[in-house]
């Protein structure tokens, strides 16, 4: 229990650390969103000063973070210069886009990788994994950039789905499952250029944590039990295997808001990572603090349930721990 | 000497008196008539090796011959203690025992006969369900032989789930009856325990307890004691004399120390090199061997006894040269380089087993068969 | 004659860590005495446990002690800074329990063995070789091993290495922690006549730790048998075997034939 409210007191200081540095360094950067304006000759140099004022562009840097982070402790996380609008909402709607293409591409990953990986270390060297091994190899080698072309030229060049974007144009007038099949065919590409650029990485790491599981001494001891070999595999090699794949699935956890802008951006996806990128070039600061503090968030909430479940999985680590 | 009947004919006796209950007030009775007056029951065997041969395909293409031609047998509720040092092939034979070699071990030959069905022409089906009931094993180290992260209990249950039908209820009140019978207390703490909460000895002893979980006729331990303490070693000793007194399971014992034997294994059987040297009961086996390899090995050990004046510090016998390579197969007797009553038909003739005492045999040139 | 090492109420005492709570201690070597004349040898006898091993450790000076003194060669090794140990520790060496994992497995025989001259300065390849195969000669094996690697060695060879190295420094006291256990017997045989023609050539002392007793009986001049981190009877090896006194020791030498239970009634199955 200690040990896991220790793990707790880490991920938040290291919150607190992230959001420090991001407003420290994002108001570092040269420039700021009213420096723009001014070469707009429509806007006076009145207006800019009282804009300025107003939003409070010119105190020192620890005053506005001490407000910033009262804010944000009662759910206002700014305002956006760009679009005059509370920064929140305008994150979430993005966010949830998002988190609709990689919660969908992750699930797919891991479905695939965990029977591909228990297949081919049970066949360890043998000419089925040979290839496999070859073919994830290349899928590696690929660029994920040029995999997202790719995809995008085979849409249009064949018009079985469309190129880009998360609707269709009319969207608001189609009935609900229209609306359902229209964002699903939207998903089909960069869903496929997600799972394309995760998939080698997590093949192999299931298939060694699986060929190490295999090796076991209790296994063979099991197996002069008269065990059966299914039940082996789910009772005890899975198990076994599980605790690299753990912290690997805590990684994934933690990479779902920050793991797709490549594939957002080439394919007009409108999530969380072209919004951001966006408002970097525009040095519109709420914004950017807002999305990095969003997507620590996630990795550190991802690293925490990696530690949770270890914890739950392995009684040798319960055992290691003080406090209990 | 208990004899204990195979399950299979249980059942027929029982259906051929006339219900369980009379049946068994009577094999309660034969057994007690055997006991009180001692005498040794039909010895029926449990296990018939038949010239067995394994191999290992090397990685440079060479083939290690392990085991060429080891035969012997295992009566009911017997004890064999098999004796061999490094590269006698002793982990091998008990592995083949239970068909769990290596992929790169085959049996290239013989038979090994367990309550009459031949354990190297078993499909996979037959042989897992040999495994665990029929005949078990228990490896040597462990710690490593449990699985890390399942409770002991769960694991004693796994090996009932894969013989019986028994509900989850069921599997856990028989776990405990069955860890019960291997720890003299503590039993609850030692169920719900993991594996690395256990010293060496309750490891040991929980590896015992999935072995008999089953109750099968035979039990193949390789060498259960070689990473314990003294002390710890004799209670395992103890504890499997009493399993055999109880239960009727026989022991195969393998085992590199000489000095585990007396007033243990009722008889032993020595390997070198593939081969059988010699088998014979513990006390004449220990008191007067037969073969040269025996006589040497017994002599390694220090002899110090309690009563009489210790020679200290002088050199031990050894035996000269080194263990065989079995990649080549030689000609004539394997220990021949080593022997120091070597003649010189050993180089020529291979030794034959031959009898030189009651259920004694040695195969060694000095006694022709 | 003065002994080659005398060790004075010596303590080991490992702490448990615990985060803000009360520290709990673990006392493996509880106030142990002894003394070794040269050429001679101490088994100290025990089971797993008994805190021989730290007895070893803490001589050779690899853990630090809690409390007490080792005087060797005119100094109190327990009070003495790292840098001023190493003049002493060349001649105390200590031989591990297992071959396979204190022989590093990617070095060669020759390298493993003459790694002790690596401290002395730079010496040539040459004169390595020549010193490492002189002391494999020494331990009975021939130079042809200098090239090769622990993995192709059995376990009474790797043994020898193992000694042949600790030989190297001609050292005064050798601390063998339980050398002989992962060995055969007719092998354990061999390496225990290496042990008593090497100290017969070279005047050696040995700490002998181990939990077989008879290998105990027939090489040491002296016995202690330890139990729970204490001396519990020390004497010469005959009296100890012939006469012992505690019930420790009694348990330790007990009965090697395993005694029978008498039969009982078979219960109903």
């Amino acid at each position: 229990m200690r040990f896991l409210l220790r793990r707790l007191g880490h991920a938040v200081s290291l919150l607190v650390g992230v959001s420090v540095l991001a407003f420290f360094f994002s108001t570092l950067a040269p420039g700021n969103y009213f420096d723009e304006m001014r070469l707009n000759p429509q806007i006076s140099a009145e207006r800019l000063s009282s804009l300025r004022a107003q939003y409070q562009v010119d105190r020192p840097m620890a005053v506005r973070y001490v407000r910033w982070a009262g804010a944000v402790l009662h759910g206002d996380l700014g305002f956006s210069f760009a679009y005059n609008t509370p920064v929140a909402p305008l994150l979430w709607t993005r966010a949830r886009n998002t988190l609709l293409l990689t919660g969908t591409a992750t699930l797919s990953v891991w479905m695939l990788a965990l029977p591909l990986g228990v297949w081919s270390a049970e066949r360890l060297g043998r000419p089925a994994d040979v290839t496999l091994s070859w073919a994830t190899a290349v899928l590696l080698i690929v660029p994920d950039l040029a995999l997202a072309l790719g995809l995008l030229v085979l849409a249009v060049r064949s018009g079985w789905l469309p190129p880009g974007g998360m609707v269709s144009v009319g969207f608001e007038r189609f009935s609900t499952a229209h609306k359902l099949g229209d964002v699903a065919s939207h998903m089909v590409l960069p869903v496929t250029a997600l799972v394309a650029s995760a998939l080698p990485v997590l093949l192999r790491h299931v298939r060694a944590a699986v060929a190490e599981a295999l090796e076991a001494p209790f296994l063979r001891a099991a197996e002069g039990h008269g065990i059966s070999r299914r039940r082996l595999l789910y009772r005890y090699v899975l198990p076994a295997a599980a605790h690299p794949l753990i912290a690997l699935f805590g990684f994934s956890i933690g990479t779902l808001l920050s793991g797709s802008l490549l594939v957002e951006v080439v394919m007009s996806w409108p999530g969380l990572g072209p919004f951001l990128l966006e408002a970097i070039l525009a040095r519109d600061l709420y914004v950017v603090i807002g999305g990095v503090l969003l997507s620590t968030l996630f990795l550190v909430a991802g690293n925490f349930v990696a530690d949770l479940l270890l914890y739950w999985a392995d009684p040798r680590i319960r055992a290691e721990t003080p406090g209990r | 000497m208990v004899e204990r009947r195979s399950r299979r004919s249980e059942r027929v006796l029982t259906f051929r008196v006339w219900g369980g209950h009379v049946w068994l007030v009577r094999f309660g009775a034969v057994a007690q008539h055997e006991l009180i007056t001692g005498e040794k029951a039909d010895l029926r065997q449990i296990l018939e090796v038949r010239d067995l041969r394994v191999a290992y395909g090397r990685r440079d293409g060479g083939v290690l011959h392990a085991l060429n031609g080891v035969s012997f047998g295992v009566a009911a509720g017997e004890i064999l203690a098999v004796l061999g040092e490094s590269g006698s092939g002793k982990s091998t034979l008990a592995a083949a025992l239970l068909r769990l070699l290596p992929p790169s071990g085959q049996i290239t030959g013989g038979e090994i006969l367990l309550e009459g069905a031949d354990v190297v022409r078993m499909d996979a089906v037959e042989l897992r369900r040999m495994r665990g009931s029929g005949a078990s094993i228990i490896f040597q180290e462990p710690l490593l032989a449990l699985h890390p992260t399942i409770r002991i209990g769960e694991q004693v249950g796994e090996v009932l789930r894969a013989h019986q039908a028994l509900s989850k209820r069921g599997r856990a009140k028989r776990a405990r009856e069955i860890l019960a019978k291997v720890f003299a207390d503590d039993v609850e703490r030692i169920f719900s325990s993991y594996p690395h909460e256990l010293s060496g000895g309750q490891q040991q002893r929980a590896l015992i307890a999935q072995a008999i979980a089953c109750e099968p006729a035979l039990v193949i331990a390789d060498e259960p004691t070689a990473s314990l303490d003294p002390s710890t070693q004799r209670e395992i000793l103890t504890l499997f004399l009493s399993l055999r007194d109880k239960l009727g399971i026989a022991f195969v014992f393998i085992t590199h120390n000489p000095a585990l034997l007396a007033g243990f294994a009722d008889r032993v059987l020595v390997l070198y090199a593939g081969k059988v040297a010699e088998v014979g009961p513990t006390e004449a086996v220990l008191s007067s061997p037969q073969h040269p390899y025996t006589q040497a090995l017994l002599k390694c050990v220090p002899q110090v006894e309690t009563a009489q004046v210790v020679r200290r510090k002088t050199l031990l016998p050894v035996i000269a040269g080194a263990a065989p390579s079995l990649v080549s197969v030689s000609q004539g007797c394997v220990f021949e380089p080593r022997c120091e009553e070597r003649m010189e038909i050993c180089q020529v003739r291979e030794p034959v087993a031959a009898t030189t005492g009651s259920r004694h045999e040695v195969s060694c040139l000095k006694f022709p068969a | 004659m003065e002994p080659v090492i005398r060790v004075e109420n010596l303590v080991k005492r490992y702490a448990s860590r615990g985060l803000g709570r009360r520290v709990e201690a673990f006392t493996a070597v509880d106030s142990v005495s002894f003394s070794i004349l040269p050429g001679s040898t101490l088994a100290l006898v025990g089971e797993s446990g008994s805190g021989k091993s730290s007895v070893a450790l803490c001589l050779s000076c690899l853990e630090r002690v809690t409390a007490g003194q080792i005087w060797f060669e005119g100094q109190d090794l327990a009070a003495l800074e790292e840098k001023e140990l190493r003049s002493a520790r060349p001649k105390l060496q200590l031989v591990f329990q297992d071959p396979a994992n204190s022989l590093n497995a990617r070095w060669t025989v020759g390298e493993i063995v003459a790694e002790p001259l690596l401290v002395q300065g730079r010496i040539s390849k040459r004169e390595r070789d020549a010193r490492a195969a002189q002391m494999l000669e020494q331990v009975g094996l021939g130079a042809e091993y200098l090239e090769r690697r622990p993995r192709e060695l059995s376990g009474g060879q790797r043994q020898r290495v193992a000694i042949a190295r600790a030989l190297l420094l001609e050292p005064r006291l050798l601390i063998l922690d339980e050398v002989l256990s992962a060995l055969d017997c007719s092998i354990q045989a061999q390496i225990a006549n290496l042990l008593v023609e090497l100290q017969r050539g070279y005047g050696l002392a040995y700490l002998f730790i181990t939990h077989d007793w008879k290998m105990a009986a027939h090489l040491a001049d002296e016995i202690a048998v330890m139990s729970r981190g204490k001396i519990v009877e020390q004497g010469p090896a005959e009296k100890i075997v012939r006469d012992a006194r505690s019930p420790e020791t009694q348990r330790l030498l007990g009965a090697t034939p395993v005694k029978r239970e008498p039969m009982e009634a078979v219960p109903e199955p």
